[in-house]
């Protein structure tokens, strides 16, 4: 019952796998590219989550600086990727991933 | 606070964040996803609260929830006929989805618990975090924090340069 107690680097790890896991069910399961997208920030922020459990339990402050930058990306990622959900839209009238096989019109 | 009190509010953040991510990929209506993945983000600020990282906490509310989730529901709402009522998402490959899902959490919940024996200190990061975060910023940091400066310009640029309705060239073409 100790591990269930005290709180560790352990139950950061455990809350982290969780939310990689299901982000690649979303990115492997899903047609609408909007929910891809969402799959893939899930991940940033199971990898963001590691980052800062690591950095605390360290005593450094590299992980939170690392955390930051993620963030900082995760913000480029998300405005290109939506630009380019929306053209794939404008060509091809949909966004269902799997429907969409050719690089021009 | 008492250790019971902390350990049962961690326990609640650490619920909220990973059912309603649950909810966010399991959900069939994307708008649901979409404000599902809310309290995921804000779960997840939360334990950044209890890795003693306000500043990142903070900023994780800003920008995932001010920014990025708006975006998403733009993109929602942009990318479905306006007539349509059900935004449903289609699923594929739901058996290999489920068996990745559950070898990849497993697999890792079982390394990082058991294999993997993680090096940790008494020394650990207390308090607020900003101070420091300012003075790394500065010194060890200045080239990557440029770079991110550059690298947010050019990702403004250019999904402005994407999203654009009117194409010029494609204009004259037809």
């Amino acid at each position: 019952m100790d591990f269930f107690n005290t709180i560790g680097l352990n139950h950061y790890l455990v809350i982290s796998a969780i939310l990689f896991g299901l982000g690649l069910f979303a990115i492997v399961t899903r047609k609408n590219a909007i929910v891809v997208l969402m799959g893939v920030e899930l991940i940033l922020n199971a990898a963001n989550i590691n980052l800062l459990a690591f950095s605390k339990y360290n005593g450094g402050m590299e992980g939170v600086m690392f955390g930051l930058f993620v963030i900082v990306l995760a913000a480029a990622e998300a405005a290109i990727a939506l630009a380019i959900v929306i053209n794939i839209y404008k060509t091809f009238n949909t966004v269902d991933v799997s429907s969409i096989d050719s690089l021009k019109e | 606070m008492t250790n019971t009190t902390y350990t049962v509010i961690f326990y609640l953040f650490a619920a909220i964040t990973v059912f309603s991510a649950a909810f966010v990929v399991f959900s069939k209506n994307v708008v649901y996803s979409a404000f599902s993945l809310l309290f995921t983000f804000f779960g997840v600020a939360a334990l950044y609260v209890f890795l003693s990282a306000d500043f990142i906490a903070v900023t994780q509310i800003i920008v995932y929830v001010g920014g990025i989730l708006v975006l998403l529901l733009f993109g929602v709402m942009f990318t479905n006929k306006i007539m349509v009522t059900n935004l449903k998402t289609e699923v594929l490959n739901i058996v290999p989805g489920i068996l990745l899902l559950i070898t990849i959490t497993g697999g890792l919940i079982y390394t990082f618990l058991t294999r993997a024996d993680w090096y940790t200190t008494d020394d650990q990061l207390q308090g607020s975090v900003v101070e420091k975060i300012g003075f790394e910023t500065m010194s060890r940091y200045v080239l990557p924090f440029e770079m991110a400066s550059i690298l947010l310009l050019l990702a403004l640029i250019g999904a402005a340069f994407l999203a654009r309705f009117d194409n010029p060239r494609k204009m004259n073409e037809k």
